[in-house]
C-alpha cells in the first residue's frame, strides 16, 4: 500500500479546566483551532478540509457538532467530516484527517476534537439509564475497577503501583501550562488518603472531568517541507475495534489493542517499543491503565508492566517516559483526550513540547482507547520522514 | 420462539437542562435582550450581523473582538420571509395563531428568526414592517421579545428598565427526546424469563457460547442465537469493586459491591450487586446465587442482587478465561 507522506505542521490546545465559563463551545474549539493555525503559520483560507470529533453526544446534548461548528471552523464551502468512536475519537479523528492527505485528496487538513463536559455531568452522560439495559451500577469507575482488580491478581502487582502512576502523571502536569489538574504537593500519601471510590481505585487515581479542545494541521510532504517549524512525520496509523462483550473476551488485555499496536509498529518499523520510542502519550484515565497498557502495547511482557512503572522507567527522567504532558489523569475533555495524546506525541518529536519536552525525542507513540476498552487508535510520529 | 417484544416509553433528558456558557459575543447579544436592545456585530467587510457570532461565517475570521465592533440595530425591522402557524403546539411561544418569520432589523444585513403576532394570516406579507414587543421581565433570552407586531398597530411597547445589570454568561438549554423503545425479541425472552424466576440465555446451537442476557446473535460471528438455555441462578464472582459512593439506587447500602458474575452454564459474565455479606469479605471466585425480588416481573430489577451460597470458592483456572 503506497500512500503520500503526511506530517503534523501545527498543534493547538486550550487551557483545560473543570469549567471554561469564559467561552462558548464555539469559542472553545476556535481557541484550539486558531492556535494550531498560528503554529502552522496558516490562515483559515489555507485549509482544504476539516475533520471534527467529539465523544458521546449526551455530554452537551449536541448531536451534530459538524453542522453546528462548520462555519466556526472555517469550513464554509469545504469538505467537513465528523468521527465518532467514543473515548478514542480524538485519535480516530486525527487518523481520518491524516488519511485525507495520505490519499492525495487534500494538502492541508484541519482536525479538531473537543468536549465541554461542564454543560452536563459526566457521570450522568456516561451512564444514562435506558430501558431493558442493565444499568452501570457504579459509573465508569465501576466498569473499569473490576478489570483493574483482575489485572492486579493476574500480574501479581503490588497494591501501590496505581498510586505511583497517579503521582508521576500529576507531577508531569506541573510542566504543562495547559493541564487542568495542578497538584504540586502530590505524593503517595496524598493519593493514599484520597477517598476510595471504587476499591481498588482511589479518587486521585481517576481522571478529572474537563472542558477542552485540541487541534492539529496535517499537511502533505510538499507543504511540510516548506514549513518553517519542524514537522512531525506520521510513520504509521492504525485503529481496531471489537465488541464490548463476547464470550471469553480478554477485557484486561484486549485483542483489538494488541492487533492495533502490531499493525502500527509494522508500518513504522518498531520492533522493541521500549527501545525504539523516546516517549509515549498513552490514554490512561485510571492509574492502573499504565501498567495494563504497557503490556498491551508491548513495552513489557504480560504480567511485567507494573515493574516498569515501579522502576521509574516511565517517569519523566526514566528511559521511556509515559505521558510527560500529565496525560488523561491531569486533563480529560473526553472527546479531545485522544487527540491530545496524538498532538503531544507530535510536539515531542517536533521539539515543541516546552517544559515537558523529553530531551532529544525523535520518535513517539500517540494512543487512545474508548468504550469498554473496545476502540483503539494509535499513531507513530517521528522527526524523520518514514 | 415467540416474537413478542416488550416496548417502553422512554424520556431522555438531562435533568434541569444543559448549561450553556455563552461566551463574550453571544453573551453581549443576550445581555442586550435583557436590557431591551438589539445588539449586532460588524464584520470585517462592513456587514452587520445579528445575532452576532464570534466569527465571520464566510471566512472564519474573528468577529466581535473589540467593543467597537458592536452596535445597536432596530428596533424596527422588515419581514423577509415567513410561515403561518394556524394550530400552535404546546411548546410554541404563543397559544394563538402566529407567524414564524425572518426579521431583518433596521441597520442589520442579516435576519433573525422570531415570532410575528399579526392576528391573521391575511395581515402577513413579505416586506411588512414590524416592531418588537418587549416583556416587562427579561432574563437574557430570545423570548425576552414576546413577539414582533406590525408597525403602527399600537401593539409595541418600549422596554421597561432591566432588573439586573450583570452580564448574561450562561443559559439553560433543555433538550428532551421522547420515544418508544423496544427490547428486541431476544431481550424480551430474557425479561419474560425473569418474570418466572428463570434466567434464560441463548446460543447458536449445541456447543455454542451461551450469552446472557442474550442479544439475538453471537457477537463473534453474527450467527442468530436460536437455542434457549436456562442458566444460573448460581454462579461465580470473577472480579468486582467495592463502591463507596451511593451511585446505585438498587444497592441496599454503602459500601456495596459491583461484581462481574459468571452464571453456571453461561459463557459471559454479567454485572450484578453482591450483598447479604460484608463488602470486605467479597472475593474473586466467591460462589453466589441470585436473590429474587419479592415481586418479579419482566424487568431487570427482578434480581435484587446476588448472595453467597456457602459453597467452596471456585478455582481461578475455572473462570480466568472470562475476565
Amino acid at each position: 500500500m503506497s500512500a503520500e507522506r503526511v506530517a503534523v505542521v501545527g498543534v493547538g490546545q486550550t487551557e483545560h479546566r473543570a469549567v471554561r465559563a469564559d467561552v462558548s463551545m464555539v469559542g472553545l474549539v476556535r481557541e484550539a483551532a486558531k492556535r494550531a493555525l498560528a503554529d502552522a503559520e496558516m490562515t483559515w483560507t489555507d485549509i482544504d478540509a476539516v475533520v471534527i470529533g467529539k465523544a458521546p453526544d449526551m455530554f452537551e446534548g449536541v448531536v451534530m457538532p459538524e453542522l453546528f461548528l462548520a462555519d466556526a471552523l472555517g469550513a464554509a464551502g469545504k469538505p467537513m467530516l465528523r468521527v465518532h468512536t467514543a473515548g478514542s475519537v480524538g485519535g480516530s479523528t486525527a487518523i481520518v484527517a491524516a488519511g485525507l492527505v495520505q490519499s492525495g485528496v487534500h494538502e492541508r487538513v484541519l482536525t479538531v476534537a473537543f468536549e465541554k463536559q461542564s454543560e452536563s455531568d459526566a457521570m450522568w452522560a456516561l451512564t444514562v439509564p435506558t430501558p431493558f439495559q442493565a444499568p452501570l451500577v457504579a459509573g465508569a469507575g465501576g466498569y473499569f475497577a473490576p478489570l483493574i482488580r483482575a489485572y492486579m491478581q493476574r500480574a501479581g502487582a503490588p497494591a501501590d503501583i496505581g498510586m505511583m502512576v497517579a503521582v508521576k502523571d500529576r507531577l508531569n502536569a506541573i510542566r504543562n501550562p495547559y493541564a487542568h489538574l495542578k497538584l504540586p504537593d502530590i505524593d503517595m500519601q496524598m493519593v493514599e488518603e484520597s477517598p476510595m471510590l471504587w476499591e481498588p481505585l482511589r479518587y486521585l487515581e481517576t481522571c478529572p472531568s474537563s472542558d477542552g479542545a485540541c487541534a492539529m494541521v496535517l499537511a502533505s510532504e510538499r507543504v511540510a517541507d516548506a514549513a518553517s517549524r519542524p514537522p512531525a512525520w506520521v510513520q504509521g496509523t492504525a485503529w481496531r475495534s471489537e465488541p464490548t462483550l463476547f464470550a471469553r473476551r480478554d477485557q484486561v488485555n484486549p485483542q483489538a489493542g494488541l492487533d492495533c499496536a502490531a499493525d502500527v509498529y509494522r508500518q513504522a518499523g518498531i520492533t522493541n517499543p521500549r527501545e525504539d520510542f523516546d516517549c509515549a502519550e498513552v490514554y490512561v484515565p485510571f492509574s492502573w491503565y499504565e501498567p495494563m497498557w504497557l503490556e498491551n502495547l508491548g513495552f513489557a511482557a504480560p504480567g511485567e508492566g507494573w515493574k516498569l512503572t515501579q522502576s521509574g522507567a516511565t517517569a519523566f527522567d526514566g528511559d521511556i517516559p509515559w505521558n510527560p504532558s500529565g496525560g488523561v489523569l491531569s486533563s480529560n475533555p473526553i472527546g479531545a483526550s485522544g487527540m491530545l495524546r496524538f498532538a503531544e506525541a507530535a510536539n515531542q518529536v517536533r521539539g515543541a513540547a516546552g517544559e515537558h519536552q523529553v530531551e532529544g525525542a525523535r520518535r513517539a507513540l500517540g494512543h487512545a482507547y474508548g468504550g469498554g476498552s473496545q476502540f483503539f487508535a494509535m499513531w507513530v510520529v517521528g522527526a524523520d520522514k518514514p | 420462539m415467540a416474537d413478542e417484544v416488550l416496548v417502553e416509553h422512554h424520556i431522555l433528558e438531562y435533568p434541569g437542562g444543559y448549561t450553556r456558557t455563552v461566551g463574550p459575543v453571544i453573551g453581549r447579544y443576550l445581555t442586550g435582550l435583557r436590557d431591551g436592545r438589539l445588539i449586532a456585530v460588524r464584520l470585517g467587510d462592513g456587514r452587520v450581523m445579528i445575532p452576532p457570532a464570534e466569527y465571520d461565517p464566510v471566512t472564519g475570521e474573528d468577529a466581535g473582538a473589540s467593543d467597537a465592533d458592536f452596535l445597536e440595530v432596530g428596533p424596527g425591522g422588515t419581514v423577509t420571509t415567513w410561515t403561518w402557524i394556524s394550530e400552535p403546539r404546546p411548546k410554541h411561544p404563543l397559544d394563538h395563531p402566529f407567524a414564524f418569520a425572518l426579521i431583518q432589523p433596521d441597520g442589520a444585513d442579516t435576519a433573525i428568526v422570531h415570532v410575528v403576532d399579526a392576528g391573521t394570516e391575511n395581515a402577513m406579507h413579505t416586506g411588512m414592517r414590524v416592531v418588537p414587543k418587549w416583556r416587562d421581565e427579561r432574563v437574557g433570552d430570545t423570548l425576552d421579545i414576546e413577539a414582533w407586531v406590525p408597525e403602527g398597530t399600537g401593539g409595541a411597547s418600549a422596554a421597561k428598565p432591566a432588573t439586573s445589570t450583570e452580564p448574561v454568561t450562561t443559559m439553560s438549554s433543555p433538550v428532551k427526546l421522547e420515544y418508544d423503545i423496544g427490547a428486541g425479541v431476544a431481550a424480551t425472552r430474557f425479561l419474560l424469563g425473569l418474570a418466572q424466576r428463570r434466567i434464560l440465555g441463548q446460543r447458536t446451537g449445541p456447543g455454542g457460547d451461551v450469552y446472557v442476557p442474550p442479544r439475538g446473535s453471537d457477537p463473534k460471528t453474527g450467527t442468530p442465537t436460536v437455542d434457549e438455555v436456562e442458566v444460573g441462578p448460581r454462579g461465580v464472582v470473577t472480579t468486582f469493586c467495592v463502591v463507596n459512593l451511593p451511585f446505585s439506587p438498587l444497592a441496599p447500602e454503602v459500601p456495596y459491591v459491583c461484581a462481574q458474575i459468571l452464571l453456571d452454564g453461561a459463557d459471559i459474565a454479567l454485572f450484578g450487586l453482591v450483598a447479604d455479606m460484608p463488602a470486605a469479605d467479597v472475593r474473586q471466585g466467591l460462589r453466589v446465587e441470585a436473590v429474587w425480588a419479592d415481586e418479579v416481573g419482566p424487568t431487570l430489577e427482578s434480581i435484587k442482587w446476588y448472595r453467597p451460597t456457602g459453597e467452596p470458592d471456585a478455582e481461578y483456572d475455572s473462570y480466568k478465561e472470562y475476565l
